[in-house]
């Protein structure tokens, strides 16, 4: 039955088979143009890279901008120099550093042009560019990297870096690829997306000796580069380059905000860096030198380092025991050395006397009034109710929290609640008496640099602060994300302030802080001495200036620098002044800080 | 068992072996061609290359011709349905939890292994449309055998177009070669062969132009058959349902299809409307095969191929790189070999005693027939490109043991043709 169709089925192969061979020998034999087409018109993807955003200061100086460079790139297939000796002298290498990156060349790809020598200078390109017909195979790639004519803010600025395999797999948006350079911590690595601007590709048509034979269709595939936006920083250069001199040969950060906005005035970490060390040809070696550097440049201190508040920490005590009623301004407590040990004389104390003189026992006996509010019979029990409250206080103030910022790489430090001391000491196995050192800023509770300068600006606004951010524009209107431009409230009422803000006032006036008072100008602050059973104590302070219409919160911390009232609170005040005033009226208090010799 | 498998070696068609060899071997080596790279060096035994993963999908395909050769003659045609019936279920499964490459949910993955279960459904179906036409009182002639065949390819086909792979979904289609044989009438090819033309057409003509003129060519139709009322109401209809098809062709092309489906259909139409996108594909790859002009470049020395400008360059193009290296002369042996193999192939179908083998056996040839022309055709611009691969050529270990199975499948019958009975 229907035997006959195989011959329909065999004719309809064979004709199939013959379609195929007439039409390839059409284009294999008969038509050279695809012959030509795959010697003379190859597309080439020429990738244009756009320009990354510059960042500029508060005040419109210019913090980093673009350098550009030039690397000579090889493509091993085409490399044909005449003279080697010529070439290597050229580039003073020798002949055999010449042969194996010729080799490493090849075994990244015999024709996709790889680095052979990068980041030239813009003299060693001029000298270059006549040469370089002679070297067969080499070309120059013109990129640009970052330069910091400020040289300063090294941390938060961050750097940039070529993206390593991790990010590259990480990567969802599909957009970066193998050599792109991407942000890698700081403004650089917060901003990337807006810095970076998008990449633009040119098609080309160039043979197979890589000669270019102009534009594919008249460039009609071709996109253009966008460049990166221009970012405005938050950061006064001049405060901020001020405060790294006086920071010179110091441990430690310098947090300053403008309390009316949360942006961030200056942040330094001691010891910095010459941002110009991480961009460049020596970028791996500067880095590697700068991250086996035992003081570690590259911590990024006011963000990242975590110490006690110290005594501080009594402006948020005062006002989370104000808040909860179990203290008034007006009520006397008599206090002693007996239950901690203090340096304030024996006596009665309300909540201003406490601060100023820092009483520890006062505040011993107000945090164990706030802990134990005999809500519970059984004082473990009561203890933990205390705590869990007073653990939700402190949380409102940004602290144990990551502050919502626009720098990548803050901690939120760290605020012990009952899950820690159940841990430590077994569920309901604890109670005041262990958790008594919270009460002045000691034992487990830790900050960031940060943190304390956002609590200077809380206390400044009496009762709310905006999330710090370092970035105040990204674009030219002034745009600044939406999240920093809501106050954000910490729960205390604005009637607790005053006796607070009374009490920082004269610590600066009669208190531990009267290095840092200036005439005209009403400080309001707090030191702390931290203790540090690694060596010698911290030096801290916070703080913010003037009184009324405060325009600069400021929190610094000088590591094993003693006392309080000596190196932390002449820096602040040398800011404050340098801010508010625009000049140092105290050379005798610069001379101080800077030959930083705090100790006795 | 022994005597069985005896039989089986002494009965063996050794020409098709052969040839099968040969192209499977000749594919080995092209993959290797591909992906050489002139500076690394690797050999052809590199399992990092695809050349050396080849070699084991080889390997194994060895062990499965010789599993297939052991088992019974008559397994096949006893669970013929119960294999089909057992790979729509995991075509289902693979819909429902299958991994998704490219598009395509069609993947299953077990551990870093990844298999396409729509290449084995091939064979499935191949086993289930030989059954069933192959059992007495069925008769191609009869309405309800077109439908229930139209069933048995119609429900895998459905099921890999809902996959997103509606490449090897056509490959169904190719079944209708066996439908021919076995009976079907010639006016159905005809009409299927009027609708293609029609849906070429509607892509190149516009819409109204070409309704127009189908309606005018009805009248004239009906103006030299005034006399015969029964042509009258053929054309009627037939005009109809053309301009019903040229509205379902623009639906199919705007709302069924995906864009990157539309592109390559309109790019076959006009390559050079996308240069850089799926044109771009075809332009480079005619490019590669055109500039190997009539003895090739030789052995490894193509340059289009190994520059990344042809994709898929050792799977779906493997053919660019044939026709580089071995320029018009490499491509008359290969389309020479599948010829070869194809009329084989009718030879041994037609010399079967037994409805079954003989109709399976067009559809081992069929499936390969269409993988062949498709993609050839699509290499060198005559077809949109679908991503089929070329039988025994394109790497790939889902591919190399579905067509081996299919055609060891078919040798094994065909070594015990003589012990069936007439039926």
């Amino acid at each position: 039955m229907n035997e006959g169709r195989r011959y329909i089925v065999q004719g309809l192969i064979f004709i199939v088979a013959l379609i195929f061979l007439i039409k390839l020998f059409f284009i294999q034999v008969l038509d050279s143009n695809y012959r030509l087409a795959a010697e003379n018109n190859i597309v080439q993807k020429i990738v244009e890279y756009p320009y990354r955003g510059l960042i500029y200061d508060r005040h419109g100086k210019l913090l980093v901008y673009n350098n550009p460079i030039y690397d000579l790139m090889v493509v091993p297939k085409e490399v044909a120099v005449s003279d080697t000796t010529d070439f290597c002298n050229f580039f003073s290498i020798t002949k055999e550093e010449f042969e194996s990156k010729i080799a490493a060349a090849r075994r990244y790809s015999y024709i996709k042009p790889s680095k052979f020598i990068g980041q030239l200078s813009n003299l060693e390109f001029a000298k270059l560019q006549d040469k370089l017909i002679k070297y067969k195979g080499f070309y120059v790639l013109a990129r640009t990297v970052r330069s910091y004519p400020q040289n300063t803010l090294a941390n938060a600025l961050g750097y940039v870096g070529e993206i390593n395999r991790r990010q590259l797999r990480r990567d969802t948006t599909g957009y970066y690829r193998q050599g792109d350079f991407i942000g890698i911590s700081g403004i650089e690595r917060e901003y990337e997306d807006v810095l970076r601007g998008k990449r633009g590709v040119s098609y080309k048509m160039v043979n197979v000796r890589g000669v270019e034979k102009g534009a594919f269709k008249d460039g009609s595939y071709d996109t253009l580069s966008i460049p990166g936006v221009d970012l405005t920083s938050t950061i006064d250069s001049e405060l901020q380059q001020y405060a790294e001199y006086l920071f010179e040969g110091k441990t430690g950060s310098v947090a300053a905000i403008e309390p009316s906005t949360g942006e961030i005035l200056a942040l330094v970490s001691g010891p910095s860096y010459d941002p110009n060390l991480l961009s460049g040809r020596e970028f791996s070696e500067n880095f590697n030198n700068l991250q086996s550097d035992t003081l570690k440049p590259l911590f990024d201190r006011p963000l990242m380092a975590m110490y006690p508040p110290g005594s501080m920490f009594k402006t948020v005590q005062s006002l989370v025991a104000l808040q909860e009623g179990v203290v008034t301004p007006e009520e006397q407590i008599y206090s002693d050395g007996r239950l901690i040990g203090d340096l304030a004389p024996n006596g009665y104390y309300d909540v201003k006397r406490a601060i100023r003189l820092s009483s520890n026992n006062y505040f011993y006996k107000v945090f164990r009034r706030v802990i134990n509010q005999n809500q519970d019979d059984n004082t473990y029990l009561d203890a933990r109710i205390g705590l869990e409250k007073w653990k939700s206080y402190i949380n409102n103030f940004g602290l144990g929290v990551r502050l919502p910022t626009d720098l990548p790489t803050v901690k939120s430090g760290y605020v012990p609640g009952i899950e820690y001391y159940d841990r430590m000491y077994g569920t309901n196995r604890w109670k005041f008496s262990n958790i008594y050192s919270l009460s002045i800023g000691q034992g487990e509770v830790l900050v960031t640099p940060l943190q304390m300068a956002n609590l200077g600006a809380t206390l400044a606004n009496r009762g709310y602060y905006y999330a710090p951010h370092i970035i105040k524009s990204i674009d030219d209107e002034g745009t600044k994300r939406d999240v920093y431009k809501e106050p954000i409230w910490v729960g205390i009422d604005s009637v607790h302030y005053p006796i607070v803000i009374d009490g920082m006032e004269e610590v600066i006036q009669f208190g531990s802080g009267r290095r840092a008072f200036i005439k005209d100008i009403a400080i309001c602050g707090k030191t702390s001495t931290v203790e540090n059973s690694q060596g010698a104590d911290h030096s801290g302070f916070m703080g913010f200036a003037p009184k009324e219409n405060p325009q600069i919160a400021i929190a610094v911390y000088v590591e094993n620098s003693g006392w309080g009232g000596r190196a932390a609170a002449s820096i602040a005040s040398l800011l404050m002044e340098h801010y508010i005033r625009g000049e140092i009226t105290r050379p005798w208090l610069e001379d101080f800080v800077l030959k930083g010799d705090f100790l006795y | 068992m022994i005597r069985q498998g005896d039989r089986t070696v002494y009965n063996l068609d050794w020409v098709t072996v052969l040839i099968y060899f040969v192209l499977v071997f000749l594919g080995w080596f092209n993959i290797y061609a591909a992906v050489y790279d002139e500076e690394l060096n690797r050999n052809i035994f590199d399992l990092t290359l695809d050349s050396g993963k080849q070699l084991l999908f080889i390997g194994s395909s060895m062990l499965i011709i010789i599993g297939i050769l052991n088992l019974d003659y008559k397994f096949y045609d006893s669970f013929g349905f119960a294999f089909y019936g057992l790979f729509i279920l995991i075509l289902i499964f693979v819909l429902l939890f299958g991994r998704e490459v490219a598009g395509s949910r069609s993947w299953f993955e077990i551990g870093s292994f990844r298999l396409q279960p729509s290449e084995f459904t091939k064979f499935a179906t191949a086993l289930a449309v030989a059954k069933y036409l192959g059992s007495p009182n069925v008769k191609f002639t009869q309405i309800k055998t077109q439908i229930i065949s139209g069933i048995i390819i119609g429900v895998p086909l459905l099921l890999v177009i809902l996959q997103g792979d509606t490449g090897t979904a056509m490959v169904y289609g190719s079944f209708i070669l066996v439908f021919f044989r076995e009976g079907m009438s010639p006016l159905i090819v005809a009409i299927g062969l009027l609708a293609i033309l029609i849906f070429i057409l509607t892509l190149v003509v516009s819409q109204t132009v070409l309704i127009i003129s189908l309606v005018v060519l009805g009248l004239i139709a009906i103006g030299l058959s005034i006399k015969s009322p029964r042509t009258i109401v053929g054309v009627i209809i037939g005009v109809i349902l053309a301009v019903g098809m040229v509205k379902s062709v623009d639906f199919l092309m705007t709302e069924v299809l995906k864009p990157h489906q539309q592109k390559r259909v309109l790019s076959l139409i006009n390559p050079s409307a996308d240069p850089l996108g799926i044109g771009w594909n075809v332009t480079q790859s005619k490019i590669a095969i055109g500039s190997g002009g009539f003895f090739g470049k030789g052995f490894l020395e193509g340059t289009q191929t190994k520059f990344d400008f042809v994709p898929a360059q050792s799977t779906d193009f493997i053919f660019c790189t044939i026709g580089e290296e071995h320029g018009w002369i490499g491509s008359l042996i290969l389309i020479g070999g599948f010829c070869l193999l194809f009329f084989r192939l009718i030879h041994l179908a037609e010399r079967q005693k037994s409805n079954f083998s003989r109709i399976y056996g067009y559809g081992v040839i069929s499936v390969i027939f269409f993988h062949f022309a498709v993609n050839i055709a699509m290499t060198i611009g005559l077809f949109p490109v679908i991503g089929i691969p070329l039988p025994f050529f394109s790497y790939g270990g889902s591919s190399l043991w579905s067509f081996t199975i299919l055609l060891f499948v078919f040798l094994k019958l065909d070594a015990h043709r003589m012990q069936v009975l007439m039926r």
